[in-house]
């Protein structure tokens, strides 16, 4: 009872991770069109940004995780302001090439920087302390990494259903060209967009830091995962993300406990079932 | 595609392999210390060349191409370790070992497309490095598949340490593939297969058994992705858990796309690059390496080399 509690909670904490890694991937993926798989490497960019400005300039946490998600944020935008809007029209294949090779020269940029070691993102008091729950004392980190996840599921669901925005990003995904005959500002929305999935991306670096270390590999050794994620939960559902984050989280947290010498084989075997029964995601028939 | 039947302009399917074996030969007599690496360079070519088929001529992107890879150096190394250290037999039953795989694996990747295929295969792959990690009895785990010795090549050629007869062999086996795979992707059955790329409705519609010739396609890929597992297998005499990684697939891919996809010899190309370059950058610093690749592929994408190549041409022609 006790170890189904334990795997129950560290699972919906690591599932929650993923899900606010992947929801930027999920949009940019499923409503945008574009294989970015540089997004392992907006949230080891996140991550970095929040250990640094909090150990080496000594920033407070609540500080320096707002300032490291904008910072992920501005990266996104400047970067698909630049280059990435130039991809849109291409071949799937030169999309995943291109951003291969920028999480390359990232992890590489990274490690020239900051250096091969694991970066530790220092936590005030109140979240570094634990908190009883009744039947275990839990660190008040996990509480928090829960609870932002269902923050950001929420806030993603009511921006693209019930705002303005939502129906732009829509209207400029499905018809770009009547989209933008109808005077929506089509490439501010993709901006926005894009800036928002890496921003989040950066929040979920910071949150799973615990989880998942920070290091120059961190935007390949997630990525699978991320990817796994975005794919069984059906690209651009958003409550597809959710339910496949979390089950995937308590499945690979419950391998973790129970059978820590196979490795990755009950996740990935979970991800193959899923897959074979849902090809378009977990939610669409 | 110059696939107009009236005027077939086919190179005869012999000349590359001559070639290989050409370059090879003189690389083998010109640079005696770089066995090692001539080795490598045509064992990776082989393994890029079988992905060619796959990802190249029949259209299906695949993050997974590993697991075929592996299963054919482990199934090598054991042959080698249980059962006799003849190399051309190892050879075959490595070649189907990786071909037993792609069947049953393909069987039932191949109902899925697009991105759900992609996932898919990296899910096959990661599901074989788990296994191949839990079943320590067999595989060594994470130590390795090692301690088994190859008797010598046609019963005369023996293995030496400077690596003589294993590059040989290796060009030997690089250019019987590339001669396989050339016949194979200009005969009817590999036309049907470019057909399915450019549109299965129409294959479909034509006729075709489109998911029985894929199958068939991926088993083929796998036969040879098997042999270069197996080539590797009995040249190093050791087997690693990365010869299953993620990252074996992605680098092949990455070498593929950087020769040219689907036309054979782009897959040789690539592969000489990308080895070359890795061995020259990673011997300074691996994190060199990954600055090098990383700016290479943004660069390919951003200019690709058709594009590059005709703007050269052009820019030559009105000099001239």
């Amino acid at each position: 009872m006790q170890l189904l509690a334990n795997v129950l909670i560290d699972g919906l904490a690591y599932g929650m991770v993923l899900f606010i890694i992947a929801v930027g991937l999920s949009v940019t993926l499923g409503l945008m069109r574009f294989v970015n798989l540089a997004h392992g490497a907006f949230a080891m960019i996140g991550g970095y940004a929040a250990a640094l400005l909090t150990r080496e300039a000594q920033w407070s946490f609540w500080i320096a995780v707002p300032v490291a998600v904008a910072a992920t944020a501005a990266l996104g935008a400047v970067l698909e302001a630049l280059v990435l809007r130039h991809l849109y029209r291409r071949t799937e294949l030169e999309q995943v090439l291109f951003t291969i090779g920028l999480s390359f020269f990232l992890i590489a940029l990274t490690n020239a920087l900051a250096g091969p070691q694991v970066q530790l993102i220092v936590l005030p008091p109140l979240l570094a302390q634990s908190v009883d729950l009744g039947f275990r004392t839990l660190p008040a980190q996990r509480l928090l990494v829960i609870a932002a996840g269902l923050v950001v599921a929420a806030a993603a669901a009511w921006t693209v259903t019930r705002t303005r925005f939502g129906i732009w990003l829509r209207a400029a995904v499905d018809h770009p060209d009547t989209a933008a005959t109808l005077g929506i500002p089509i490439r501010t929305v993709q901006c926005a967009s894009f800036a928002a999935g890496a921003a989040l991306a950066g929040l979920g670096g910071v949150l799973g830091a615990e989880l998942m270390p920070l290091e120059p590999y961190y935007a390949l050794k997630y990525l699978v995962l991320v990817l796994v994620v975005v794919a069984v939960g059906g690209m651009g559902s958003l409550p597809g993300s959710l339910l496949a984050a979390v089950s995937l989280g308590i499945v690979e947290t419950a391998s973790k406990y129970l059978a820590s010498d196979w490795g990755g084989l009950f996740f990935f075997l979970a991800m193959a079932l899923l897959l074979a029964w849902r090809p378009n995601g977990l939610l669409k028939r | 595609m110059s696939t107009d039947s009236s005027a077939p302009r086919v190179a005869p399917a012999w000349r590359a392999p001559l070639v290989v074996i050409a370059i090879g030969s003189i690389a083998w007599w010109a640079l005696p210390d770089q066995l090692g690496l001539l080795t490598r360079i045509a064992i990776t070519a082989l393994f890029v060349l079988s992905l060619d088929l796959v990802v190249g001529i029949a259209g299906l992107a695949t993050l997974g191409h590993a697991a075929l890879f592996g299963a054919g150096a482990y199934a090598a190394g054991l042959f080698a370790l249980k059962a006799s250290g003849e190399p051309l037999i190892g050879l075959a039953v490595g070649a189907g070992a990786g071909a037993l795989l792609a069947l049953a694996s393909g069987a039932f990747l191949l109902r899925y497309h697009g991105f759900t295929f992609l996932m898919l295969t990296v899910a096959v792959a990661q599901i074989a490095a788990s296994l191949a990690q839990k079943a320590r009895d067999w595989t060594g785990g994470d130590d390795g598949l090692s301690g088994f010795t190859m008797g010598p090549l046609l019963g005369r050629f023996a293995f030496d340490l400077e690596g003589r007869t294993a590059a040989l062999y290796a060009i030997a086996v690089l250019a019987l593939g590339l001669y396989v795979a050339r016949r194979v992707v200009d005969s009817p059955f590999g036309l049907a297969v470019r057909g399915i790329h450019e549109s299965r409705a129409r294959m479909a519609a034509l006729g075709t058994p489109v998911l029985r010739r894929l199958l068939a396609m991926y088993t083929l890929a796998g036969a040879l992705a098997g042999a270069a597992g197996a080539l590797s297998a009995q040249t190093n005499a050791i087997v690693g858990l990365d010869s299953l990684s993620f990252a074996l697939s992605a680098e092949a891919l990455v070498m593929l796309i950087l020769g040219g996809a689907g036309r054979l010899h782009g897959a040789l190309i690539g592969a000489v690059v990308f080895t070359l370059l890795h061995h020259t950058a990673a011997s300074i610093n691996p994190y060199h390496w990954l600055f090098i690749i990383g700016a290479a592929l943004m660069v390919v994408v951003l200019l690709p080399p058709q594009k590059a190549w005709g703007w050269l041409r052009s820019r030559l022609g009105t000099k001239a």
